[in-house]
């Protein structure tokens, strides 16, 4: 297998982390909202934690998409 | 991907400064504009009435909710660093939200100059020093402390100190890291469906139809989540090295 297909082929294997890591947000959401419904008067005070919680989840899963550019741009 | 390539405007031609060529290019041109406007936004709402008009009132929420968010997280002594994270936020913000105006339809290409991983680090870089600073002239050497939690046995010590040791040097990195790779994945997203748009454009009618329309909704739809994380990773950013600053001045 030549260089280019097998780097294509790993980039598109590094992009299977991205649907991972959108489980992982929507999970921070979702344990964010039940909390949220079942006791409003608490949820405004947690937003920050809800947003660093977020951020945590997301750059794991931009840290897939990244292995995906290096593997097409830059090795 | 050339959306994101770096032009200097003029040309490099005799703007060698000690070895660096230091050429005006698109990316400096648009932090310009974006600090142009930000200062024009806060001083439109400096008239200080009694009663604030709207612009005042934009303005006066925006530095509340800065005000707030660093109360909340560290403290009494968070106000000092509001005009710093502030600088930060409605930096990152503006120019976030700046590189997604359409001007493309009056040829004005915007250029999102957080799209780039030098920017970004340079960013993360100096909130990382002002974490330190902040450290080490408050603490001394006793904010090595850090990486020893409260109430851990001291077999376990030796095993922990490295693994909070790296978490905390990755900080920088991640933050940068952070910015960086949401706005190039967003435009990057854009470019890709925008080229479906033309594809099927170019291929006749019918794939125009089937192709093209269902992309360039999809494309309004993206924007409009664009807009939302340009917001969101400006106030990511700066609730962290909030947190940051909140660890260097209370010790955990």
């Amino acid at each position: 297998m030549d260089m280019e297909a097998a780097k294509m082929l790993g980039a598109g294997l590094a992009a299977i982390g991205a649907g991972l890591a959108s489980l992982g947000v929507g999970n921070v959401f979702a344990k964010y909202l039940e909390g949220a419904l079942r006791n409003p008067g608490a949820a405004d005070g947690q937003q920050g934690r809800l947003f660093i919680g977020f951020a945590a989840a997301e750059l794991l899963g931009l840290l897939a998409f990244v292995v995906a550019m290096i593997l097409i741009f830059v090795a | 991907m050339r959306q994101f390539t770096i032009e200097p405007l003029g040309g490099t031609a005799g703007w060698e400064v000690a070895g660096y060529n230091i050429a005006f290019t698109n990316s400096a041109l648009w932090m310009l504009i974006t600090t142009v406007v930000l200062f024009a936004f806060v001083a439109l709402g400096m008239k200080r009435e009694l009663v604030p008009g709207r612009w005042q009132m934009m303005v006066e929420s925006l530095t509340g909710f800065i005000d707030d968010m660093l109360e909340a997280n560290i403290g009494k002594g968070g106000r000092k660093y509001v005009p710093y994270v502030f600088s930060l936020f409605m930096f990152i913000l503006f120019a976030n939200l700046l590189g997604l105006v359409p001007l493309g339809v009056v040829g004005v290409h915007p250029f999102t100059f957080t799209s780039h991983f030098t920017v970004t680090g340079i960013l993360a870089v100096i909130s990382f020093s002002i974490v330190l600073g902040v450290g080490f002239w408050k603490h001394g050497l006793k904010f090595f402390g850090l990486f020893v939690p409260h109430g851990t046995p001291l077999p376990m010590v030796p095993f922990i100190a490295p693994i909070e040791f790296i978490s905390f040097m990755v900080r920088p990195f991640s933050l940068a890291l952070r910015l960086f790779v949401a706005m190039m994945a967003g435009h990057l997203l854009l470019e890709v469906l925008s080229s479906f748009v033309i594809g099927g454009g170019n291929a006749g009618f019918g794939f125009g139809l089937l192709v093209g329309v269902p992309s360039f909704i999809l494309m309004v739809g993206i924007c409009a989540l664009e807009l939302l994380v340009a917001g969101i990773q400006a106030y990511v950013f700066a609730l962290l090295t909030a947190l940051y600053i909140n660890d260097a001045e209370n010790l955990h």
